[in-house]
């Protein structure tokens, strides 16, 4: 565990870019620091690998002083990763990669295979091994960046805003690359960001930071977005967090309906029977998988016009997709009925928003009695 | 009879190819007194140049001493270690030197200086001794233009190496002072020729240098 302890950093021109932050970051997990530019989050990084030193306070790895150690030792076991990934310009990729396990004294050759390694492990195709970082995409930079920081495979890894300067859609496949590669390999990682919705989406605890350097906040993203301490974190988390906490409720004890979810060769008997079950049903096709809506009246027994349905939206996994997902899916569809699929994307029945309200009022219901018991009320 | 007359003349003479006045001997020794001074400038202005532009510290005191090292004309020092020192190797060296210690040390410092400073984090927060940092790191980013401080060092000590004749001394400056006191313009002409051939050459060494030793990487993403 690394263990920052009051720790205050004071520039030499009188900043103190960090104010008496105490944190437990825990192991193998990931740590994220957020905050408004300038409230000390990279400082707070570069101190754990003693790029800044402390003012004041000390910093524990493992219940040792990260100080008692030589600093480029200290500095091996753990891979930094910064915003613009920071790539040697006449190094290959492979030796950019291969560059702690060589420092570390590991021939050339066994550096290089480990490097291979690596590309393959942060999505990177074989081929651009020989290339220059200037023949390389932003985002394959900074999965560069990354697998240059894991090559010796070090138990830290400090990350300050990696992902901050590729577009959107190439940072969204970053991040889910990164939680990818964490379920494998179970770092302790701490990642500095400015953005809350990163911090949310990858942090397993957040530190929310405020400007001066003091910590406003440290919890788990559900809380945080649940139980905001102070109005500083409520606004920096910005509007619809109610929402964005359905994303930690699992979409598991969602009742569903299958009365409405009929066939797309289903007789005329059959549509009778479920057309009063609800106001719509949910056509499939004969493997099961959702066609689309329709009010009841409207179908013909036997000669279903699949041009005439209604789309259904977008269909949610129960158990896997969380309650934000679902209530998304009913959001969305015209029906205001959410579709629940299975793995193979087979309908498995289908939910109503009025449904999905009850679930989300009982689950913060839940958590509130969850606080009080911690609480001991 | 023109320029391109003289040079013939002068090349075409077989007595100029050989013996202690002839071209291979007199070549030799310019490069010779080239090559010495711009060892002894490299070996001044390099390291002192590395290490300031490393640490981004003495940058006033550097420019400075540049502004002052150019300020000096060669010439002149030249006639004053004469005075001083007598007749050598010497009096003629240290004008060479002092004329090519500035463009190696300045080119040198803002080389350094300007190397993008995100490699260079990303490399000390990796755990990279100092001066790996800057051999492994900041060097190979930086070489194009400190090859740059180095090639007009050696083209202004070519040049100027033509002094060393004053001082009774080889090299391809005698052609163009016994010529002018000879009157002899076949010989003054040939001499400009071969320095002017010599510096062309420095350029081509150069450029090879900088083909070799500079990776693709930089090369083609500056
Ligand atoms: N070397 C330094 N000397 C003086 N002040 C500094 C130095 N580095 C940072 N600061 C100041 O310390 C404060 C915190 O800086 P820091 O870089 O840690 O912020 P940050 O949270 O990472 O910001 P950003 O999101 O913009 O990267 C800022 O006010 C900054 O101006
Ligand atoms: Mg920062």
């Amino acid at each position: 565990m690394i263990r920052i302890d009051s720790v205050t950093k004071r520039y030499p021109d009188g900043t103190v870019a960090v104010d008496r932050l105490s944190l437990d970051i825990p192991d193998r997990a990931i740590t994220v620091l957020v905050g408004p530019s300038g409230c000390g989050k990279t400082t707070t990084l570069r101190m754990i690998n003693r790029m800044v030193e402390p003012s004041e306070g000390s910093i524990l790895l493992d219940g040792r002083d990260i100080r008692q150690q030589p600093v480029n030792t200290l500095r091996r076991s753990m891979g930094y990763v910064i915003q613009n990934a920071g790539l040697f310009q006449h190094r290959t990729i492979l030796d950019n990669i291969a560059t702690v396990p060589r420092l570390l004294g590991w021939t050339k050759q066994r550096a290089r295979a480990r490097a291979a390694e690596l590309m393959e492990r942060v999505g990177l195709d074989s081929a651009l091994a020989k290339r220059y970082p200037y023949q390389l995409s932003g985002g394959q930079q900074q999965r560069v960046g990354v697998a240059r920081a894991l090559a010796a495979d070090p138990p830290v890894l400090l990350m300050d805003e990696p992902f901050s300067a590729v577009d959107p859609v190439v940072r969204k496949g970053l991040q889910d690359e990164l939680l990818r590669i964490q379920d494998e390999l179970g770092k302790t990682i701490v990642f500095v960001t400015h953005d809350i919705d990163e911090a949310i989406k990858l942090g397993t605890k957040v530190a929310v930071l405020r400007t001066g350097g003091r910590l406003a906040q440290f919890a788990p993203p559900a809380e945080l977005l649940s139980a905001p301490a102070d109005p500083f974190v409520e606004d920096f988390l910005g509007a619809d967090r109610g929402i964005r906490r359905l994303s930690f409720f699992p979409s598991t004890g969602l009742e569903l309906q299958t009365g409405p979810v009929v066939p797309i060769d289903a007789d005329a008997g059959k549509l009778a029977a479920r057309a009063a079950t609800a106001p719509y049903l949910l056509v499939t096709d004969l493997d099961g998988r959702p066609l689309g809506w329709s009010e009841p009246d409207r179908l013909t027994a036997g000669a279903i016009d699949r041009e005439r349905l209604l789309d259904h939206g977008r269909p949610f996994v129960p158990g896997t997709d969380s309650l934000r997902t679902a209530l998304d899916g009913a959001v969305l569809s015209p029906t205001g009925w959410a579709v629940a699929v299975d793995g193979e994307g087979r309908a498995v029945g289908v939910v109503s928003q009025q449904v999905i309200g009850e679930a989300i009022r009982a689950a913060h219901g839940e958590v509130a009695e969850h606080a009080d018991a911690k609480a001991g009320r | 009879m023109n320029v391109l007359n003289f040079a013939h003349a002068f090349f075409s003479d077989s007595a100029h190819w050989h013996g202690y006045d002839g071209i291979p001997t007199r070549f030799a020794e310019h490069i010779k007194y080239s090559l010495e001074a711009l060892l002894i400038a490299t070996a001044i202005g390099l390291p002192v140049g590395l290490f300031t532009g490393h640490t981004g510290r003495g940058g006033n005191a550097l420019a400075f001493i540049a502004t002052a090292g150019r300020a000096l004309p060669s010439f002149g020092l030249l006639v004053l270690m004469f005075i001083w020192i007598g007749f050598g190797l010497l009096p003629v060296m240290i004008p060479l030197v002092v004329l090519a210690v500035p463009p190696i040390l300045v080119t040198t410092y803002e080389a350094v200086r300007s190397v993008d400073p995100s490699p260079v984090d990303a490399a000390r927060g990796m755990g990279m001794p100092e001066a790996r940092v800057l051999l492994q790191v900041e060097v190979p980013v930086a070489l194009p233009l400190i090859l740059s401080g180095l090639r007009t060092a050696a083209i202004q000590i070519v040049s100027t190496a033509t002094i060393a004749a004053y001082v009774s001394l080889g090299g391809l400056g005698r052609y163009i002072i016994d010529g002018l006191y000879q009157k002899n313009y076949e010989k003054v002409v040939g001499g400009a020729t071969l320095v002017a051939g010599l510096a062309l050459a420095t350029l081509a060494v150069f450029w090879a240098a900088s083909r070799i030793t500079v990776s693709q990487g930089v090369r083609r993403s500056a």
